[in-house]
This record gives C-alpha cells, structure tokens and sequence, in this order.
C-alpha cells in the first residue's frame, strides 16, 4: 500500500468518526486541527483505524503519535 | 435504522455515532425524554454515547449525568447536589469485576472468604439503598463478568478460593436482590460477555489503555441490551409476533407437500429446528407475545399444518390467523388493526427476504429480523430484545387469553342490531378505586405503552405511581372492567390533581381494548362524583397532541366539556362547571 492510498482510508476514516465530510489531514495535522479530537474521541478514532486496516496498534504507540504522519509510519509498517 | 438493528456492527456504530445520532434526531419528533444517570466503575464516554443512539432509535431521548472516573460509589453514597439537581429517571450503576476490591487469597480460611464475599456485597446494596432513598428512580446494575484468568484452572469453578466462584456466588446475590426489589433490574454482563466471547470482551489492552473495563467493540453489544432494558421499563416493548408458516414454522410446504409431509418433529434435524424454534415461540406467547398468522396459503392448508400431531403450536395458540393468498402487507396490516395494535409493535417473522422486503417497505419502523436458517431462528429474535421482559404484570400472562375473549365478544356483537342492547348482553362489572398498593405496576405499565386513547401522555414509572397514590393533593382512579367472558383487568387511569378549588388532569388514558364500551362515562360519573365529595367545582382537561392520540383531540368534548384555549401546536384546555344536574353518563356497566 502506499503512503497516497493510506491517506486515501485514513481521510474517510476521520471523515466518518468526526461527522466532517471537509477533513482532509495530512503528515503535519495533530488533535488541535480538528475540533472535536479530544482523548476519549482518540479511543474511537484508534479503533476505527485499527479496524480499517486489519491491524493493531500496541499500547505503546496508541498515545504516542505526535501527529498524524506517525500514525501514517505505523500503518505502513503494519500493511507492509 | 438499519445500523442499530440487531445484528449489528459494533465498530461501525462506533465509527459513525455522530452521523447516526444526527440520522435519528431526523427522522422524528416525538421522542419520550428521559434522564439517565451513569455511575461507572471505569470510562463509561462511549457507553453514555452509543446507548444514546439506540435510545433514540427506541423513540426516547436520553440526557445523561455521568460520573467522573470510577466514582460510582462515591456519587451514590454521598450527598450529590449535581445528581440531585440533575433529577434522574433511571440510574444505570455500570461497573465490572475490575470493580471487586478483595478477591480471596489462596491462604483465606472459609470464613475470610465469606467475610471478603459480605464486604463487596454490603458495598453495592448501600449504594442501591442510597440510590432508592434519595432518587426513588429505576436502578439498572450490571452484575459481574467472569474474569479474565482461572488461577486454579477448572478449579476456580468449585473452590472458594477460585475467581470463578466468588464471582458466582456474588452474581447470585445480585440476582437474589433484583429478584426481591422492584425497580431495580441487572445488566446481565456475565451472560451477555459469554455470548460475546469473554477473551475478547476482556481483552485487558482497554483497561490499561483507557480504563473501559471491556474491549471498546464490545460497547455498542452492552449499551443495546441496557438500551433494551429502559425501552422494556417505558413500554416500548414489541407486542406480537407476525409468523409465516412454511418454511418458519415448519419445513416444506404445506399447500404442495401436504400436511402428512411437512418437516416438523423429532425424526431428522431439521424437524428437530423447527420444533424447538415452535416451543420458543409458544413460551413467548406465555408471557404475553401475541401470536399470528400471515401466511401465503389456503387457510385450510394452513390450519392442517398446525395441527400436525408434532406441531407444538396449535390454531388456538393464535389471536388472528390471516392464511390466503393477499399480498402480505395487507393482511399485516388488517392483523395491527384487529388487535388494535400500532404496525411497528408487531414482529414479522418471514424466512422470505422478498416478504420481509415488502413490509419492511410498507412500515420502515416494523421490525423483520433475518431468518436465514432455521437453527438459528430462536437466536434471531431472542437476541434483538424485542421482548425484554422487565415487569412481568398478570395482565402480560393473560394477553392471549385476553384478545381471544375479545374475538367471541365480536362474534356477540355481530349478533346484535342495537349497540346497546350488545352492551348489556356483556353484563359488565367495574371496580373503580383509588390507586392500590396491588396494581402500582399494572398502572405504571398502562401509563407507558398507552399512546391512543391518552389526553397528555404522561409516563410515569411504578415510584412515581406510588408517591402519587400517597400524596392527598391527587385525586387518583383506576378502571378495572369484567364482563362475562373474562377479566379484562385494570384498562383506565386518570389522576387529578387539586389546586386551588379546581381538578386538573394530569393524566386520563384507557387501553384500547375496550374501546367503545362506554368505560370512559363509567370514570367520568367517578371522577365528578369524587370532585363533589372534595368540594371541587371545577374540571379542566388538556389534550397534548402526539403522532399517535387524534383519536381523543375532541374526548373532553364528548364528556361535555367546553374548550377554553387551543395553541399553535394544537394543546387544548377544556372546562367542565360540576353542577348539580350531572346526569350519570354510563348506563350499562355496573360499578362494583
């Protein structure tokens, strides 16, 4: 998979969980870019990830990515 | 909706809950709202906002008090002047094994162990006294998964030492209270987290990451079932079961294979299906689900089916058999409008994607579970809690019985050219009283499935049936009417209140069932004769229109009253002057 058509799932994931039809992230977007992206919504918004791309963050990476372009390397990590 | 149904998909309704709850708010208006308290014993944020939906999906719109992290007991036990001024109609105390404070230790004697097994036990029934002393509401408590990991191996099952088995042992004392208390219900998570599949339910990855004591895709199962629960409690429970014969409730088909020759009974598996998808409908029908027939097929045939020596449900099981060869939503909606029977509490049972199709069509809002294959049928509407049995009232186990003595007073009537004369053939008797401590239930129930024949449509639960009973500012009524071919039991409710000099109606309904039987002049005549003997002069009534009671916009009217005020929205005050010339309206049930 590459990083285009990562982000290509990744924006209709934020798009359903956020209700947003206008999201589009990108590497530099973080939590303070979209409004409702509060901690419990992260919960969700992980979960909807992990289910979009049959994968599984691990405890320590849930809460570790800096902004969405990380989140980005795990997924390419994982999808291979 | 489509996505909340059962079966649903949990992490889609996760992923999309602000588009669903954005659908659901949509899509009508008359939604019953309701305030519900969430103490947890862990993150309860996705609980609070996926039982959300399916709420609105039951027609009720919830707001929610929520505790901060893992204070339920705190919240409960202790002066809480947010719940207070909050006001909850339901508390939902939603807490998990993570939650048990002293497990046994391998060195407890027995006594330590039952000491530990008292402590957590004490701790929960303070919290539910709490809760019933200060907010008189309905407590909704999950009991107590299994947990995650058997020391003892299969052992933790027998020995009191074992996980396994003091987890029981408490669950079986949650189940002894509930059991013994009204009002209060269990979130049964040791049966719903099996179901589920307890390593994934408990995956501990949730906990350590987040604190939600289950796996986060669980959630949407749990919050249905407690959705399903607080539907049950406000009558918003399905009533009947619309049933397809062939190939639903027996294999093949009647009308070619003939009767001799449909798959039913115990030789081979597949009979084996549909016999015990029979008894389950059967023991359905024993708590009140009303059974019918909408079934492509001579009636004939149909009936020679049903009474096939392995049948376990015979003709007689059925309020209304429609067997012929209309198309089925016609006969589905003749079946809602002889039992008088809104469309969407009834269930179509069809193992036909074509006929479910077209009801569906018909009635968005009527439920048409998938049956695919018939070993799977019972599981297919058992799990979609159309059913969920909170209350179980002795009117619930007489249903049929019920709606079956309604059919031989029909065929009466039909005998009769003067209503009247039909009337006084049925030889009437009601009881007409203040509330009693008996019927508390009955009445509550009444208040919340009644949405026709109800002028304000004001839900109360059984405490509030029972604060008002004692409260002299009240003037409470209920209307038990019998006749010679049965008891149709408690069927009219009204409750007055005094205030200065005048009676105001809060609440005046009668449950359809006896409809046009002159019932409603039989509580006017008690209703004026208690106002006179309160010294009240005055009646005002209020009409609050809903989706569903056109059928009384002009019931005070009728009673005599006089319209004093309608607003934009169609609110009406009506006046009745109590004068000395009150004639008796009702005169043909004698008031026993």
């Amino acid at each position: 998979m590459t990083r285009e058509e990562v982000y290509e799932q990744l924006n209709q994931v934020f798009r359903q969980v956020f209700d947003d039809e206008d999201i589009v992230v990108s590497d530099s977007t973080t939590a303070d870019d979209i409004e409702d992206w509060d901690s419990l919504e992260h919960i969700n918004l992980v979960v909807a990830v992990e289910k979009q791309f049959s994968i599984k963050f691990n405890m320590g990476e849930v809460n570790s990515f800096q902004n969405v372009g990380e989140m980005v390397d795990l997924i390419l990590q994982r999808v291979g | 909706m489509k996505e909340l149904e059962y079966p649903f998909d949990g992490d889609l309704i996760l992923a999309s809950k602000k588009s669903l709850k954005r659908q659901l708010l949509a899509e009508r208006q008359d939604f019953l709202s309701k305030k519900i308290a969430i103490l947890g014993g862990g993150t309860t944020a996705a609980i609070r906002q996926t039982l959300e939906l399916f709420l609105l999906q039951y027609g009720i719109s919830p707001s929610f008090y929520e505790s901060e992290y893992n204070q339920y007991y705190q919240d409960a036990c202790f002066d809480n002047p947010r719940l207070m001024e909050f006001g909850p109609d339901l508390i939902y105390v939603c807490t998990s094994n993570r939650n048990v404070i002293h497990y046994p230790e391998m060195s407890d004697s027995a006594e330590q162990i039952g000491e530990k097994l008292r402590g957590e036990y004490d701790r929960f029934e303070k919290i539910w006294s709490c809760l019933r002393e200060t907010y008189h509401c309905p407590v909704i408590q999950n009991n107590f998964e299994m947990p995650a990991y058997r020391l003892l191996g299969n052992k933790d099952a027998s020995d009191p030492h074992g996980r396994v088995h003091f987890l029981s042992r408490l669950n079986l004392l949650f189940a002894e209270y509930a059991d013994s208390h009204d009002n209060f219900f269990l979130c049964d998570i040791n049966y719903i987290s099996a179901d589920y599949g307890l390593r994934e339910w408990s995956d501990p990855f949730y906990w350590y990451m987040y604190k939600y004591a289950l796996n986060v895709s669980a959630i949407p199962l749990l919050s249905f079932n407690v959705a399903n629960i607080i539907k049950s409690l406000y009558g918003k429970n399905q009533k009947g079961l619309v049933l397809d014969l062939d190939n639903t409730l027996w294999g093949g088909v009647v009308g070619d294979d003939g009767p001799e020759h449909i798959v039913i009974g115990p030789e081979e598996a597949e009979g084996q299906a549909y016999t015990e998808f029979q008894e389950y409908v059967r023991d359905l029908s024993k708590l009140g689900v009303l059974l019918t027939v909408d079934s492509k097929n001579d009636e004939e045939n149909a009936l020679a089916g049903l009474r096939h020596p392995d049948s376990v449900l015979h003709p007689e099981d059925f309020v209304c058999v429609k067997a012929n060869w209309d198309p089925k939503d016609r006969n589905f909606t003749q079946i809602a409008q002889s039992l008088n029977l809104l469309p969407e509490s009834l269930v179509f049972v069809d193992d036909n994607p074509a006929e479910r199709h077209i009801i569906k069509s018909a009635y968005p809002g009527v439920a048409t579970p998938a049956m695919e294959e018939a070993h799977h049928y019972i599981q297919s509407i058992d799990r979609a809690g159309y059913f969920e049995v909170t209350v179980l009232s002795e009117d619930d186990r007489r249903r049929s019985e019920m709606y079956k003595e309604n059919a031989q007073r029909e065929q009466l009537k039909s005998s009769f050219s003067d209503y009247r004369e039909y009337l006084l053939s049925l030889e009437m008797k009601a009881v007409i009283r203040p509330f009693e401590p008996v019927y508390l239930d009955r009445i509550a129930q009444l208040t919340n499935k009644s949405n026709q024949f109800n002028l304000t449509t004001k839900r109360y639960t059984p405490a509030d049936i029972a604060r008002v009973a004692e409260d002299p500012v009240y003037l409470t009524f209920y209307g038990k009417l019998e006749d010679r071919f049965g008891d149709n039991g408690v069927v009219s409710i009204l409750i007055g209140r005094k205030e200065s000099g005048i009676c105001h109606m809060d609440l005046w309904l009668m449950s359809c069932r006896v409809l046009k039987r002159d019932m409603e002049y039989a509580m006017m005549d008690a209703l004026v004769e208690r106002c006179r003997q309160e010294s009240l002069t005055e009646i005002r009534g209020y009409y609050y229109p809903t989706a569903k009671n056109k059928m009384v916009r002009d019931f005070y009217g009728d009673m005599g009253f006089t319209l004093l005020s309608e607003d934009e929205e169609g609110n009406r005050t009506w006046q009745f002057l109590i004068d000395d010339a009150y004639q008796k309206k009702n005169t043909v049930i004698a008031i026993v």
